[in-house]
């Protein structure tokens, strides 16, 4: 590490004379042990999984979720430190209370990835504090219809001038992903963690970019990568955590909620099976 | 007794004499909340066996005026819970804001049970009863009808004072003097509830918007109407009175503008 003993790295104001802020890459590190986290953006909808590594036999299966519910419509879900994630998710959710206090009505997508964007940035700024040690993967879905504003009680005149546009098009699912510098990117499909570099060739084959790929697909895919991901012998045990947003005419009707327990253990079933297919082959 | 919602938790003015304005500053620092502006009539709602019918007109009047005529004043919280509100219109919406976000946080965790109506009833009359105490009432009188934890029928008010109350009907308004003894005869107390099926509670709640709709100089023919049961909610927004005429107006003599 070319950092080391050059002084450059021990406060985070500080730019080392080749331009590099070096506790900002040290934050990366910590993301990169994390376990693994991917988004998927589909046709009809966003999925967001993790391998929620096992610390203790004695913490309870299935409690402790990772995956965050932010407003109704958003899921976040991050790998690095869990205490700085819980932050994370805990200033998302006031951005978005705060957004409907002034608007009415629920945050876009990309306007709280923006938010968050730049609250993660501010951290980067000054001596006083450290960078977020999380890499966050934001999914949510946009209402494609127009949504009465918060409080409306009535719909105003039925005739008269609207002023609306015919045709427009509206919403839809989105994925961003926020890291530890500030930057953050729209995806089709989001990896990070220990097994972010085999999770994202696998995403890469998905071919997400021409928005073929169901929300049901999705979900299977999303269990398969992680299990993928997941390396068996080095690792320590984990619990597949899958949470997905549908469309308003989906089964989430357009809501963050947890894969039903039916669905999530079917794929379980299909990505142990394909994963056996692999050795079969070898 | 006056019942508008202008004379709501003010002292009564044939025990007490008329009331002091002088008393409210039209000048000084601070100005709450001493009157409604924008106004909904009354509220009225039955307990049945599976559940709770519970309807309001959509008028929402200025005063004498009858200013908003597609104003919805039943406000569905979950799959089990419906709140109508009478009184101030603004209020309303600050309280439905306020709902809304109690929504979003309990569904931070997914693991728990949703509030049910009768959590929703306590934490509204807390409500209420904090903003009385800072002299800056909620103009409102809420009913909030739905199941209880073990999925039973619930029904209870809170007014601006943060006073509850329960009954097996209840009504606000105007609607406490004229709907509430129709609704009696069929309901007098929790025994007979068992008794009441689906249809004959929403037949009795219909018949009472249409009384009220005669009676009340401040009431709509279009009205909401919702059906609390294990179930859901079946909300009805744009009902329309059934079988009203004022064809009888017509032979009544006695008062009014007739000469003969």
């Amino acid at each position: 590490m070319t950092s080391i003993g050059t002084g450059y790295d021990l406060s985070n104001s500080v730019f080392s004379p080749d331009g590099r802020n070096f506790q900002v890459e040290y934050a990366v590190k910590a993301v990169e042990s994390g376990g693994t986290a991917i988004g998927i953006r589909c046709k009809d909808g966003v999925v967001l999984a993790l391998e929620k590594l096992i610390t203790s036999k004695l913490l309870k299966p299935e409690a402790n979720k990772r995956i965050s519910t932010v407003d109704r419509n958003m899921g976040v879900v991050s790998s690095g430190l869990l205490p700085d994630g819980r932050h994370f998710v805990s200033r998302a959710r006031d951005e978005a209370a705060s957004w409907r206090q002034m608007y009415k009505g629920p945050i876009p997508t990309s306007a709280l990835a923006n938010r968050m964007g730049s609250y993660v940035q501010a951290y980067t700024l000054y001596s006083s504090v450290r960078p977020f040690g999380v890499t966050a993967i934001v999914g949510g879905w946009d209402a494609e219809v127009e949504v009465p504003v918060d409080g409306q009680v009535g719909s105003g005149p039925a005739t008269g001038s609207g002023g609306k546009k015919d045709g427009a098009k509206h919403g839809g699912p989105f994925l961003y992903m926020i890291e530890p510098s500030g930057l953050y990117w729209g995806y089709y499909g989001a990896a990070t963690g220990k097994g972010r570099q085999i999770a994202k060739s696998e995403l890469e084959k998905l071919n997400l970019a021409d928005g073929e790929l169901s929300l049901e697909e999705g979900v299977k895919e999303a269990a398969r990568i992680i299990y993928v991901a997941h390396d068996d012998n080095k690792d320590k045990e984990f619990e597949l955590e899958l949470t997905w947003i549908s469309s308003l005419s989906g089964p989430t009707k357009g809501r963050h909620e947890e894969v039903p327990k039916e669905l999530r253990e079917e794929a379980e079933k299909l990505a142990k099976a394909s994963l056996d297919d692999d050795k079969m082959d070898e | 007794m006056n019942h508008l919602p202008q004379a709501w938790g003010r002292p009564r003015d044939e025990v007490y004499g008329a009331y002091d304005h002088s008393h409210l500053q039209t000048s000084g620092p601070t100005q709450h909340t001493q009157q409604p502006i924008v106004t909904g009539t009354s509220v009225i709602a039955a307990k049945f066996k599976d559940g709770v019918v519970i309807a309001a007109d959509n008028l929402a009047s200025y005063g004498s005026l009858a200013r908003f005529t597609d104003v919805k004043r039943l406000r569905k919280f979950n799959s089990e819970v419906v709140v109508g509100f009478g009184g101030d219109v603004s209020d309303m919406q600050y309280l439905d804001r306020l709902l809304n976000s109690l929504d979003i946080q309990e569904n931070y965790s997914s693991s728990e049970d949703s509030l049910n109506a009768k959590n929703l009833h306590t934490y509204l009359a807390k409500v209420m009863y904090k903003r009385r105490s800072e002299f800056n009432p909620l103009w409102n009188h809420l009913l909030i009808a739905g199941l209880d934890a073990d999925a039973k029928p619930f029904l209870a008010s809170a007014d601006l004072l943060g006073t509850t109350f329960s009954a097996p009907t209840l009504a606000t308004g105007f609607g406490s003097a004229l709907a509430q003894p129709i609704l009696r005869r069929t309901l007098p107390d929790e025994e007979a509830v068992a008794g009441v099926d689906k249809e004959a509670a929403v037949k009795l709640i219909k018949e009472c918007m249409k009384v009220l709709f005669y009676r009340d100089a401040r009431s709509l023919d279009k009205y909401s109407i919702a059906i609390i049961t294990k179930d859901g909610v079946e909300l009805k927004e744009n009902e329309k009175l059934e079988n009203q005429s004022w064809a009888f107006a017509e032979t009544i003599r006695g008062y009014g503008t007739q000469v003969n």
